[in-house]
């Protein structure tokens, strides 16, 4: 049964994949809905990226994870390496944590 | 990647998943959040919930691909093939670049690193069992949303896209308490296909064309409104 799940997720999943991939050749979109498409990654990405900086289990998270990707932001911001925000986001939200804020 | 990959991995064996599944999910079906939910889901008993909750959460993977489509390659199995590498962090990354060869290069070495890194770090993960550390106590849930605002930022220069964002942010949060995982990021898509009903009601952009064809459709006659 385990094995039916697992399966069962992996071919929806890839199927999502591949269906907007193929489909991408196969409608004639015209040009401005080709402009439109990177905007709506975008839109989709920003949301889930604040969703997953906010909310845990459709609540609050909690200050310290906001507190850190606002850390991470304002380094990105700053146009400091990739890594250096991914770290200084982490960083933030375990120190704060090891301060007790939840 | 290979931190989450790695507490994925002690998660997974911590709720008493065996270790080829939690091998075997992480290499077929190679979506972070939904191999979370289904773990958890699994072990509540609830299998069924598992695929749904799962699906919903990835529906959003179609629109990824419409975006990303030709930077994938210009054979179907370059497409087929590349198609399975698709994330939130991939997307992220490739968009970030210019549109053409390097846009391409940047999705295949994205797509195959953190393909790598993940399933490397389930292993990890698997091996270690109970010590790998907590991942919130490291702060690792801070690296993801991080991460991929870090990638965004630059294209939010653009001004529509830059509204998209935010309002898809803002919808998205307000929703999160009320809906299931996954339609509240789905949400997003309303602004941009807002744009597009607009633009196809007025197909030459402006409110003027579309006066000629509303004036013939109602001479026709055959609109009940």
């Amino acid at each position: 049964m385990l094995i039916a799940v697992i399966l069962a997720l992996a071919a929806g999943t890839y199927g999502f994949r591949v269906a907007g991939v193929l489909l991408r050749d196969r409608l004639d979109l015209p040009e401005w809905s080709r402009r439109l498409l990177p905007v709506g990654a975008a839109a989709l990405l920003a949301a889930l990226a604040a969703t997953a900086a906010l909310t845990e289990a459709g609540r609050f998270a909690g200050w310290a994870r906001p507190a850190g990707v606002l850390v991470g932001v304002l380094l990105a911001w700053r146009r400091v390496p990739f890594v250096l925000v991914v770290i200084g986001a982490a960083g933030t939200t375990a120190v704060l944590r090891l301060l007790g804020v939840p | 990647m290979i931190a989450v990959g790695a507490s994925f991995g002690a998660v997974a064996i911590a709720a008493g998943l065996p270790i080829w599944a939690t091998l075997t999910m992480s290499a077929v079906l190679y979506a972070g959040g939904a191999q979370f939910m289904a773990v958890g889901l699994v072990a509540a008993g609830s299998p069924l919930a598992a695929v749904l909750a799962g699906l919903l959460l990835n529906a959003r993977h179609l629109p990824f691909g419409l975006a990303l489509g030709d930077s994938l390659g210009p054979r179907l199995r370059h497409r087929l093939l590349g198609s399975h590498l698709l994330t939130d962090e991939t997307t992220a990354f490739t968009l970030a670049r210019p549109a053409g060869e390097a846009r391409r290069r940047a999705f295949w070495l994205a797509g195959t690193l953190l393909f790598v890194a993940w399933n490397a770090g389930t292993l990890l993960g698997v091996l270690a069992g109970g010590t790998v550390g907590d991942p919130a106590a490291l702060g690792l849930d801070a690296a993801f949303p991080a991460g991929l605002i870090a990638l965004l930022l630059p294209s939010l220069r653009d001004r529509d896209t830059r509204h998209a964002a935010l309002s898809g942010a803002a919808l998205a949060v307000a929703a999160t308490p009320v809906l299931p995982a996954g339609l509240p990021v789905l949400l997003a898509l309303a602004g941009p296909a807002a744009i597009a009903v607009r633009r196809r009601s007025a197909p030459r952009g402006g409110a003027r064309p579309a006066l000629p064809t509303r004036v013939g459709a109602e001479h026709t006659g055959e609109g009940s409104c």
